[in-house]
């Protein structure tokens, strides 16, 4: 098989994709934000629980590819009982690490389990599958009142 | 089946020079040939030719190459007529595509003789640009879109099309063939049930005419729509055929230099047909070079291509339904060579970055049909659509990339 595809499609990811974390509606949601691809028809939400600063809670539902999906399940996981900051500096970390440039490095140190998603750079198309959980969580941390889309 | 004098696919190859482009290392499999086709090495000399040595507009010159562009112009209005079956080239209108041509008959028309309450019909099939500018003409004058349903085969039900062709109906408008499910219609008949009761018909032919030779006449339908690009030809270029006597009586599309016969600040007289529609100055090269991809066609002949293709078809069909898990969306009797499937749980945008990996060019998404989709209950689906210039190979190629996705998504 070609090694660029294993490298994107690791065990990992498909054990996401076929059993994501946190896959659920959650009805007493303090915060919810859509994000929405038209071209490609991902379409997820992305619900959120706040204590005073930190996040309680978090879930999503919805569909969409392996990448959109795993990354999604991941994120969840990675942000359960982050408080406000660190969450928007792991999306930060997140976002260069998969729009950095073909070949060059990233800090793996300050993303942990998700530098698994780091191959999506190779898949220029791709980018805004892995990517549109995380700018929907951002939209239900810091609302704009808007859909959100990566396309 | 006959194809005639021997078909050989390696010399027909031979003409698409992008055929022997590699991609990630490995010979181009191009299976999106719905969305645009390639174009042959006489269409690509042909628009070089034409900026290279004969660039210069047309109508207007009277120099030497204005002259040769005009005639070239015309000579090509007139082999689109012929190739459609039209009676006259003043019924062949140039236009940007399929697209353009529908939101033209749908503004001009549809604003000119349609009023509040009358309804269009189409089907579930419909790409979105024979959907979309009957919903602006709706929002606008309060028309109604009534919608035919399809089969689970993903087949016009004829039945319902009748009923639904009440007296409130005052255009039909309808796909030839889907692009997402490669349905062909019965547009014949179609065309027979509207005039029954008096009603106008637009064709789609975007998908039809690359793949199987059409008469106009013989449809008799009221307008037929396609695009260059879909037919080896440029993009940007299309062609709305209308009925001269409807043609007459709509208003123009748009106004400018060409369309006109007088213009004062008080008043202006519009140009006879087909200039009427065409203001501004056209895609001279494009209409050249479609001109160069319909020769190209009839010298190898649709009924060969047409028969070869469903040599493909059949072949393609039979490889993939012997992929554990994969199902086939748009199964219709009368079928072009369209392919479009889901495959387990593995969603079509994955399969189509796994596919492409391998050099394979295939569609993934919604293939602007949404309700197509929603018909099926799917998100998406994976579409290889073939062109004569595919192969069994190829299509091994696609089922053994298929196969790993399997493997991946196990």
């Amino acid at each position: 098989m070609n090694g660029d595809i294993r490298e994107l499609y690791q065990q990992m990811i498909i054990d996401h994709n076929k059993n994501p974390k946190n896959f659920r509606p959650m009805p007493d949601a303090g915060r919810v934000a859509e994000g929405y691809n038209p071209l490609c028809g991902d379409h997820f939400k992305v619900y959120l629980k706040l204590e005073g600063d930190v996040i309680r809670d978090i879930s999503f539902d919805g569909s969409g590819c392996a990448i959109s999906k795993s990354s999604a399940s991941m994120m969840t996981a990675a942000l359960k009982g982050k408080t406000r900051e660190e969450a928007r500096a792991l999306f930060e970390e997140v976002r260069k690490m998969l729009s950095r440039e073909i070949g060059k490095p990233f800090d793996a140190t300050k993303v942990g389990k998700l530098a698994i998603l780091a191959g999506v750079c190779e898949f220029p198309s791709r980018v805004k599958c892995a990517s549109l959980a995380w700018h929907t969580m951002l939209e239900a941390l810091e609302p704009t009142g808007k859909q959100v889309s990566t396309e | 089946m006959d194809l005639g004098t021997p078909w050989d696919v390696e010399k027909i190859r031979a003409d698409f020079p992008i055929l022997k482009e590699q991609v990630y290392g490995k010979p181009l499999v191009y299976l999106d040939n719905a969305a645009t086709t390639q174009k042959p090495q006489a269409v690509i000399d042909t628009l070089t030719h034409y900026y290279a040595a004969e660039n210069a507009n047309i109508h207007r010159g009277i120099f030497c190459l204005s002259e040769q562009a005009t005639k070239r112009f015309k000579s090509a209005r007139h082999k689109i007529q012929e190739f459609i079956g039209a009676g006259s080239d003043k019924e062949i209108i140039f236009v940007r595509g399929a697209t353009e041509a529908i939101n033209l008959v749908a503004q001009c028309y549809g604003r000119a003789f349609l009023k509040k309450g009358d309804e269009v019909l189409i089907t579930h099939m419909e790409h979105h640009s024979n959907i979309v500018p009957w919903q602006i003409l709706a929002g606008e004058i309060g028309i109604k879109l009534k919608v035919a349903p399809i089969n689970d085969r993903g087949e016009l039900i004829l039945e319902e099309f009748k009923a639904l062709l009440t007296s409130k109906v005052k255009f039909v408008s309808v796909v030839h063939v889907s692009n997402a499910l490669g349905t062909i219609n019965p547009v014949k008949e179609v065309v027979r049930l509207a005039h029954e009761k008096n009603i106008p018909v637009l064709i789609d032919g975007a998908q039809a005419v690359a793949h199987t030779s059409v008469s106009v006449r013989e449809l008799d339908c009221d307008f037929y729509v396609f695009s260059g690009h879909k037919l080896f030809g440029p993009t940007g270029i299309g062609v709305l055929y209308g009925k001269r006597e409807l043609l007459e009586k709509m208003p123009p599309y748009q106004g400018g230099g060409d369309m006109i016969r007088s213009v004062t600040f008080e008043k202006t007289t519009y140009n006879e047909l087909p200039y009427k529609f065409e203001a501004g100055t056209p895609h001279i090269a494009g209409v050249i070079g479609l001109g160069a991809a319909i020769d190209y066609v009839q010298s190898i002949g649709l009924s060969r291509i047409e028969a070869y293709e469903q040599q493909l078809l059949q072949y393609g069909t039979q490889k993939l339904q012997e992929i554990p898990g994969l199902r086939i969306i748009g199964i219709a009797r009368q079928k072009s060579a369209i392919l479009s499937f889901v495959l387990g749980e593995a969603h079509a945008h994955d399969i189509g970055t796994i596919l492409d990996r391998q050099g394979i060019a295939i569609r993934a998404g919604h293939h602007c049909a949404m309700p197509v989709m929603r018909r099926f209950n799917v998100p998406a689906t994976t579409r290889a659509s073939l062109a004569f210039y595919n192969t069994r190979q190829e299509i091994d190629r696609l089922a053994e990339a298929l196969r790993e996705v399997t493997e991946v998504f196990r």
